[in-house]
């Protein structure tokens, strides 16, 4: 008898293709209650650092350049104190297989899909993750299906989304491309399920096990030109798995001292579900409409639970404009003569702003950059956001309101990145966490949301009143 | 009309506005929820019919026949000025001189 495939059925049914399409049941690390065991899921890929730096290596993803942007870093030191402004650096994982770092978190996905004998890969994702998954099954000889949140109810698609679209295809992949809205989920599902082919989820552990190669080389490339490990790691924040998987790669370096920044755009004000607003925003990812939610409530993606827990790992989280990443994104191509993103560049608005809190030895790390190109380059994008009616003009950041204008800094100087409220944010992950269970959290629940947040048992007790 | 085996794009409405998620904001509530996907046309047919593709990962789907060879369109976009504007600033405080 054919499956029922109505929303609410295939919805039903999530569990069941989830364990068949990820090859991993996760009650195994279960505790019953809020804990559960992220280090024996981490562990669960069977590969060690080593192993998936083999693996990357095999399809020539990895061992990217760590660039130091000696311009960018004399320009902020005009607006530093004397002594001050640190020295960034950028790891240029544009230069990865498929243009961004997104392809060791597909190596290591799509490798473990051949090995368990699946015949395809999907993924879904807007972003360059989909083109990382697509030029990895062209490599490793898998189908593969990208499922994409493309275009608003008038049937616009956002230029940035449109180019990966192409990128895909252009690796042999099938994109199947939806207007906006969550339900893309029981799309994914669906197809999944007459498909039996394997779940590439970003948020899986062989993902995250990807990124932590990117962690130790900027560790390892950091003692070998600097002599020291980076004073601080500036990472685009959106999923969280960037900042997971950079952290945990450069602890398993043995880098004590770095302190980790979350940067994302502050899109405060616009509903990532809207139609309306789906194209009044002029970056696709690194923002906070994603990076907000999944920090604080890691386990709404695609898996039951995500590898990618950020708040675990995070000392700061800051924010800057879509101004003020717009202009960094100019002044990367014109003072630094390589053009990039738009991801990595909302790290790099951030880092321009922290060197200046940093005397002029310390060494700030942006954690990627990404390919640029048509639809996604500064210039469609600021072209496409005037022809939707947004409002772009030079002036102070401070005025900036996502989806009615864009505010270029009137000079350098006005590029200052926000602290977000991060016990906020902790907080907001130990009320949801414990939301989900009935009950007084257990000991190890405690102790278990202390790592969670990378705070102590004590804060969770008094976030918990208890 | 479209011989079978023309590479074509096709549009359908995966969900009606009725049947969308319960969260959902209003006015995205208010739309289809539509998809849109490439293929091998499966048989002879005119724009507009209900056909059948083969997909580039030899998935067979069903949707109303849009277009035939579809081709991207996306670019570098039109001239923004205040780019230029921001190149001759970091020009000027960088390489400018003590002025």
């Amino acid at each position: 008898m054919a499956l029922a495939k109505d929303y609410a059925s295939v919805m039903g049914r999530s569990n069941e293709i989830m364990k068949k399409a990820l090859g991993l049941d996760y009650t195994d690390f279960e505790s019953g209650s809020v804990a559960f065991d992220y280090e024996t899921l981490m562990k669960s890929t069977g590969y060690t650092l080593d192993e998936v730096a083999k693996i990357q290596g095999r399809t020539g993803v990895g061992n990217t350049p760590l660039l130091e942007l000696r311009n960018l870093s004399a320009l902020s030191r005009k607006y530093a104190k004397p002594g001050y402004g640190a020295r960034i650096f950028a790891k240029d994982e544009a230069a990865n297989p498929s243009g961004s770092f997104k392809a060791r978190r597909a190596a290591c996905a799509v490798a473990h899909a051949k090995k368990l004998g699946y015949k395809g890969v999907i993924a879904a994702t807007s972003g360059n993750y989909g083109a990382a998954v697509a030029s990895q099954a062209a490599m490793q000889g898998l189908e593969c299906i990208i499922v994409q949140e493309c275009y608003d109810s008038r049937g616009v698609g956002q230029p940035e989304i449109v180019e990966k679209a192409r990128k895909c295809e252009a690796f042999g992949a099938e994109v199947v491309q939806l207007t906006v809205g969550p339900e893309l989920f029981y799309s994914f599902l669906s197809i999944l399920e007459d498909t039996g082919y394997f779940n590439a989820s970003l948020y899986s552990p062989f993902g995250i096990a990807g990124v932590e190669t990117l962690g130790y080389e900027i560790a390892m490339q950091c003692r070998e030109y600097i002599g020291k490990d980076p004073d601080m790691v500036v990472c685009t924040n959106a999923g969280g798995g960037m900042m997971t998987g950079t952290a945990r790669g450069l602890m398993k370096a043995g880098a004590t001292d770095t302190k980790y920044v979350a940067a994302s755009i502050d899109l405060t004000g616009l509903h990532m579900a809207s139609d309306k607003q789906f194209n009044r925003k002029s970056c696709t990812t690194g923002h906070t409409g994603f990076g907000v939610p999944y920090a604080t409530d890691p386990d709404h993606s695609d898996v039951p639970r995500s590898a990618a827990r950020p708040l675990r790992y995070m000392d700061r989280y800051v924010t800057v404009t879509q101004g003020e990443v717009f202009y960094m994104t100019e002044a990367l191509a014109n003072l630094e003569g390589i053009e990039r993103g738009p991801a990595g560049n909302t790290a790099l608005a951030a880092a321009f702003s922290l060197a200046q809190e940093l005397p002029e030895d310390a060494v700030i790390v942006i954690s990627e950059t990404e390919y640029t190109g048509a639809g996604k380059h500064i210039q469609p994008q600021l072209s496409f956001a005037r022809e939707n009616g947004i409002d772009i003009c030079f002036g102070d950041p401070k005025d900036d309101k996502p989806g009615e204008n864009i505010v270029l800094p009137k000079d350098p100087s006005y590029i200052k990145c926000k602290d977000a409220d991060i016990n906020r944010f902790r907080t907001s992950l130990i009320k949801k966490a414990c939301g989900k269970h009935e009950g007084t959290p257990t000991d190890a629940d405690l102790e278990f949301l202390a790592l969670e947040t990378k705070t102590d048992v004590a804060f969770v007790k008094e976030v918990l009143g208890l | 009309m479209v011989k079978k085996g023309e590479w074509v794009r096709i549009h359908s409405i995966v969900l009606e506005p009725s049947g969308r998620a319960p969260k959902v904001p209003d006015d995205t509530r208010a739309c289809p929820l539509e998809m849109w996907t490439k293929g091998f046309l499966q048989e002879d047919a005119e724009i507009g019919d209900e056909v059948t593709v083969k997909t580039a990962a030899n998935r067979l789907e069903k949707g109303k026949l849009l277009e035939v060879n579809p081709y991207y369109t996306h670019s570098y976009g039109t001239f923004v000025p205040e780019l230029i504007q921001i190149d001759k600033q970091l020009r000027e405080i960088m390489f400018g001189g003590d002025k």
